[in-house]
């Protein structure tokens, strides 16, 4: 075995362990009881996305995914658990609406995805451009997706104001 | 082709063993320098049994405690408790990857190096939470909650600081970075961008006079509280290790990296002048740690919400419109 096909190999075997470790962190993400399990878990998982995007060439994109989403979304989810109740109290048990309002939202936002997915005419990156550079991706984000990223940022801000609200909220109600 | 995949391998390779070395014996060395500067600093000579002046006395210590039982209190949640220790080390060992030693010695000269760097730092805290919460006990669970807090308040104006030197350089890339510093260094142009890094990054490696997540007079131990033997010396390592990458970060976007002082080409390999630059602001750390009092939780929230944040955002703005003027 040449080393060429080595490389491919273990490039093919990374993918498929990456993309393990995603879904068993969107796993633990989701069924395990304990909400701490269920942050880590999630961490696990996003930091395996990062993962994909590294074996898909693009480094930048990787450790974005890293810095925002495990540096900042979990690192907020972790300052949320310290607002809800004590671990050691006995878990409420999951009603059946709540579950099934997810179980709905999930298979609705698959079908979106899996359908944009298999109706988009994928062509390889390499016909399409050949500078896929952190400049061309800061460029593009500020003129012809700036309305996305604007759309993001106003997501964010709808979080932050709730985020104040029922802080402020649940103060007013203990004092 | 197959040829030089087979050479970055074995290249890669041999940097791993060699960074997993140099961690280890960094690490027993600044142990023992903090001893001895603390020493000093308060008027007594320091460890000064094994080995001259003392010198070997933290590989005593290190040998002391590998031969340490590991115990695991019951109440605890065993993974995590176990798998801790192991995660806080990871993010340390691949800082290591990107910092430039010398204009040859770079193990990945990535063009987001600096990304690398603070993308996976975050992963020292999330550790440090896990280790805390796992060991279901009251000061390591407060130890482990204060140093999230404390971390996601300063590395917001680190990565500001980090940022006005990127819009100077226009790069993410160390060696770049360092490169545009071989006339003038960027604590020279950057002096308040320097100032803001130097202080949050001794707040996120959680040292004095920051050190509240594992402030001994309050918490016990903070998060380590439950933590023995060899578990508690990795997080140990870590923290030491973790202070080594951050001076070295630094020293190369700050303090000119491998370029000598007074821009005299001394015939000296560049890796001696970042070594020393390194090990002078880690000296500075520790001096601050062993001068100054820990400050209180909400005078730390304060500090960086109320200062350092503002501070290091008009430092942006002044930063972005100079560079877009000239």
């Amino acid at each position: 075995m040449n080393i060429v096909t080595l490389t491919e190999t273990s490039a093919q075997m990374a993918f498929w362990f990456l993309v393990g470790l995603t879904l068993t962190g969107a796993a633990i993400a989701v069924f395990p009881r304990n909400i701490l399990y269920n942050v880590l878990g999630l961490v696990l998982a996003l930091a395996g996305v990062g993962g994909l995007y590294l074996s898909l060439g693009s480094l930048f994109v990787a450790f974005m995914q890293l810095l925002i989403y495990v540096g900042a979304i979990c690192i907020a989810i972790v300052f949320a658990i310290m607002l809800s109740r004590p671990l050691h109290l006995e878990v409420p048990r999951r009603e059946v609406p709540k579950v099934a309002m997810a179980v709905v939202a999930s298979v609705v936002f698959f079908v979106a995805t899996v359908g944009v997915v298999l109706r988009t005419n994928w062509v390889p990156a390499a016909e399409r451009s050949s500078d896929w550079s952190v400049e061309t991706i800061g460029y593009l984000l500020i003129t012809r997706y700036a309305l996305v990223f604007e759309v993001i940022s106003l997501v964010l801000l709808v979080a932050i104001i709730g985020a104040i609200l029922t802080a402020g909220f649940s103060r007013r109600l203990s004092s | 082709m197959g040829n030089e995949l087979g050479t970055e391998w074995v290249r890669l390779i041999i940097g791993l063993f060699v960074v997993l070395a140099f961690s280890q014996l960094n690490a027993l060395f600044l142990v023992w320098l903090e001893r001895k500067v603390a020493g000093h600093i308060q008027l007594r000579p320091g460890p000064m049994e094994v080995g001259p002046h003392g010198l070997l006395q933290t590989i005593a210590d290190g040998l002391k405690l590998v031969g340490k039982e590991l115990i695991t209190p019951r109440a605890a949640d065993r993974r995590l408790f176990v798998m801790a220790p192991v995660l806080v080390f990871m993010p340390v060992l691949v800082g290591f990857l990107v910092i430039p030693f010398s204009p040859e010695l770079i193990l990945r000269d990535m063009n987001v190096g600096i990304l690398l760097i603070f993308a996976f730092s975050t992963f020292t805290v999330l550790a440090i939470l896990a280790g805390g919460w796992a060991s279901n006990n009251k000061y390591a669970l407060l130890g482990a909650i204060r140093s999230v807090g404390q971390s996601v308040a300063y590395e917001i104006p680190l990565l500001l600081a980090v940022l006005s030197v990127v819009l100077m350089t226009n790069s993410m890339r160390f060696s770049e970075i360092v490169e545009a510093q071989s006339k003038v260094w960027f604590i020279f142009l950057q002096p308040v961008a320097g100032l803001i890094f130097l202080i949050c990054a001794t707040a996120e490696t959680n040292r004095a006079p920051f050190d509240i997540p594992e402030a001994e007079s309050e918490l016990v131990a903070g998060f380590h509280t439950e933590y023995t033997g060899m578990r508690f010396g990795l997080f140990f390592l870590a923290e030491y290790t973790n202070m080594f990458i951050v001076s070295a970060v630094a020293t190369s976007l700050f303090f000119g990296g491998w370029h000598g002082p007074l821009w005299i080409d001394f015939k000296i390999p560049g890796i001696f002048w970042f070594l020393l630059k390194t090990y002078i602001l880690i000296f500075v750390i520790m001096w601050v740690r062993w001068t100054f009092p820990r400050i209180r939780f909400d005078q730390l929230m304060n500090f960086s919400w109320k200062v350092m944040i503002p501070l290091s955002l008009a430092n942006l703005l002044v930063t972005a419109l100079i560079v877009k003027l000239v």
